[in-house]
């Protein structure tokens, strides 16, 4: 029995670019090239890179809408069920369902869920912790992190060919090539 | 305020002729890394750090002392009595938690407002919130009387069938600050992930290495990852923003919701937030100014960062100034007996002596933070800014104890004199908070190095 396997090689080809403004350029020339499955490494955010790689709109706002309602809702439903269904006191003379009185927890909890799922959400989209990755095979990577930006054109994508991406990534004129191993 | 694109007005920090700048010169995304994360990583412990380690750790020992007296003894060992139930425990409650609000408000706010010289004191800012916040935390855990039962504040489903009483607004303090604590908390975390990456793959110890390699959650800034990370730190600026108002506001409602004299006012929201950040930004000063000092970061905390944390502190203290002035006239233009002598109390009672100096502390002396030379010294504003500090604590102290110990009748009047286990709690928060702020900069980059690095002309994406 014959199969492809699972795992090309290796993970893709690293390019790395000395400022933010010749990686995007070269992200911009990938995408034009037909590459999609790539990513920009950078020290810093750069607004143009994720838009360079096609990578246009996250989906944290909304987890943190939701998030939030969801806070916010059962904050509220909460006190209601104590004040008025379980735990009915008289304070005062107040009606059971004091909804004035409930606004500050309603408010509080509606941003601590808001901001919890948010955080939670944003690193489970961006799939962190992830202790591993490829990438950090390759020691010149380690500057993403201080001074250096870097362009990945990964071997899963469909275009991808070893010798001509190889090709392409050295015309646009990066300090230095890598094959990313796994 | 600055033209934008289409004509439009942009909100930025625009320096006039001759202010300092926000970055000094020479600097490079490199030599920033460096200088900020070998602060940390090369630096050898020095006699000053461990003098005041040792200093924040000693009075950190007598807390503990003074709360292992507390917990043997019960809060009688306080100056607390009836009617003043709520002495320096709620004081130095109101204290802590406003000074932890200046943090919220530079990495929150100005975040938002595009002033991006907060880039280089947001860190620490938000440290010194976290810090603030544990000790303010401590002391109504400890004014409890019986501490180990601090969950019955919490809605749980109990054995005994009761729940909160969501009208009371301590209740709501429950929520707001354990609320405050958690958003400042990962808010903080956040923003530290890409920094601790930095410090994993510039440590040279094993050790250091996995620790901030586990803290970093293998960070690889990738394009992907910082939409979604700007994503959703420019959400937690925007949810922590009406947060920290909120915080103060609800410790405010503590006094306002109530109906004794000095207390029952409608300006106590406003009044606390602007007072809880002026005092913020004063501890802001008061760890800044020798932060920047010993550690060689002049270049990167500029004259320009105290300078306008000065102009705030200058502002806010208008704010307070405003709300000491409503007081008063509110106090006789209510007609109401009670409001009116509870002010000439203030005046002229048996605790006058700290209200004058409040108002020499809060609304004088500060008013010479006008004068652009006071404002480029840093000693100073380090000077001013620790007077702020005590005119703020008075205030506090003003508030809870002149109404506490006069309220409507005479029979119940009563007198309260702090003893020295008040004292020695307070001054052990303080060292706390002094404590974590010196084991922070030593651990953790003081700093936030991504954030700096885009300040650099070059961090831009330039037409080719």
């Amino acid at each position: 029995m014959s199969h492809a396997p699972l795992s090309p090689a290796i993970y893709g080809i690293l390019a790395e670019f000395d400022s933010p403004t010749d990686l995007v350029y070269a992200a911009r020339a990938a995408y034009a090239a037909g590459y999609r499955k790539m990513d920009a490494y950078s020290p810093f955010p750069i607004e143009e890179a994720s838009e360079a790689i096609g990578f246009h709109k996250s989906r944290v706002p909304l987890i943190v809408l939701l998030g939030g309602l969801l806070g916010g809702l059962s904050g509220f439903g909460l006190q209601y069920w104590i004040n008025v269904i379980s735990y009915p006191l008289n304070i005062g003379g107040k009606p059971y369902d004091s909804w004035p009185a409930f606004i500050v927890p309603t408010f509080e909890m509606t941003i601590l869920f808001a901001g919890l799922s948010g955080v939670l959400g944003m690193f489970a989209l961006n799939g962190l912790p992830m202790p591993y990755h490829p990438l950090f095979n390759v020691d010149r990577f380690s500057a993403v992190t201080r001074d250096k930006f870097f362009l990945c054109v990964e071997a899963a994508d469909p275009k991808f060919d070893v010798v001509d991406t190889q090709r392409f990534m050295e015309s646009l004129k990066p300090l230095s090539i890598s094959e990313v191993p796994h | 305020m600055q033209r934008g694109p289409e004509g439009k007005t942009v909100l930025m920090d625009v320096p006039w002729p001759d202010e300092p700048p926000v970055l000094g010169p020479g600097q490079t995304f490199g030599s920033m890394t460096d200088t900020i994360a070998d602060a940390v990583l090369t630096r050898p412990i020095g006699l000053g750090w461990l003098a005041g380690l040792a200093i924040g750790m000693g009075l950190v020992a007598i807390l503990m002392a003074a709360v292992t007296y507390l917990f043997l003894i019960g809060v009688g060992i306080w100056g607390i009595n009836i009617p003043v139930g709520w002495g320096f425990a709620i004081i130095n409650f109101v204290w802590w938690i406003g000074i932890g609000h200046a943090g919220t408000l530079i990495s929150a706010i100005l975040l938002l407002l595009k002033q991006t010289w907060r880039n280089s004191i947001n860190r620490f800012a938000e440290a010194m919130t976290l810090f603030a916040v544990a000790c303010a935390g401590m002391f109504p855990l400890l004014h409890m009387g019986r501490p180990w039962l601090a969950y019955w504040m919490f809605p749980y489903p109990s054995s005994m069938g009761v729940w909160p009483q969501f009208r009371s607004p301590l209740v709501w303090d429950v929520f707001a600050v354990s609320t405050y604590a958690t958003i400042s908390a990962v808010f903080w975390y956040v923003g530290l992930v890409p920094d601790f990456a930095t410090m994993r793959e510039k440590a040279s110890h094993p050790f250091t290495k996995k620790v901030y390699g586990i803290l970093g959650l293998g960070w690889r800034g990738s394009a992907r990852h910082w939409k979604r990370y700007e994503a959703l730190y420019i959400l937690l600026a925007g949810i922590a923003t009406p947060l920290v108002l909120s915080v103060h506001t609800v410790v405010s409602f503590d006094f306002a919701i109530s109906i004794v004299p000095g207390w029952h006012t409608t300006i106590f929201p406003p009044y606390f937030v602007a007072g809880a950040i002026y005092s913020g930004f004063a501890m802001v000063l008061v760890l800044a100014i020798p932060i920047r000092h010993y550690y060689h970061l002049e270049s990167m905390i500029t004259m320009r960062h105290l300078q306008n944390a000065a102009k705030i502190m200058l502002a806010t203290g208008l704010i307070v100034a405003y709300g000491y002035f409503f007081e008063a006239f509110m106090a006789f233009y209510s007609g109401s007996t009670y409001e009116r002598f509870m002010m000439q109390n203030r005046w002229f009672g048996p605790y006058a002596v700290f209200y004058w100096t409040l108002i020499l502390f809060n609304l004088v002396i500060p008013q010479v933070l006008w004068a652009p030379k006071i404002r480029a010294n840093t000693r100073w504003l380090f000077l001013i800014s620790l007077v702020i500090l005590v005119g703020m604590w008075l205030e506090r102290f003003i508030i809870i104890i002149t109404s506490l110990s006069r309220d409507f009748l005479p029979s119940s009047w009563g007198h309260y004199v702090a003893t020295r286990w008040d004292y020695a709690i307070f001054f052990g928060t303080i060292g706390f908070f002094t404590a974590a702020i010196f084991i922070f900069i030593r651990i953790m980059p003081a700093i936030s190095i991504f954030e700096m690095r885009t300040l650099l002309p070059e961090a831009e994406v330039k037409a080719k």
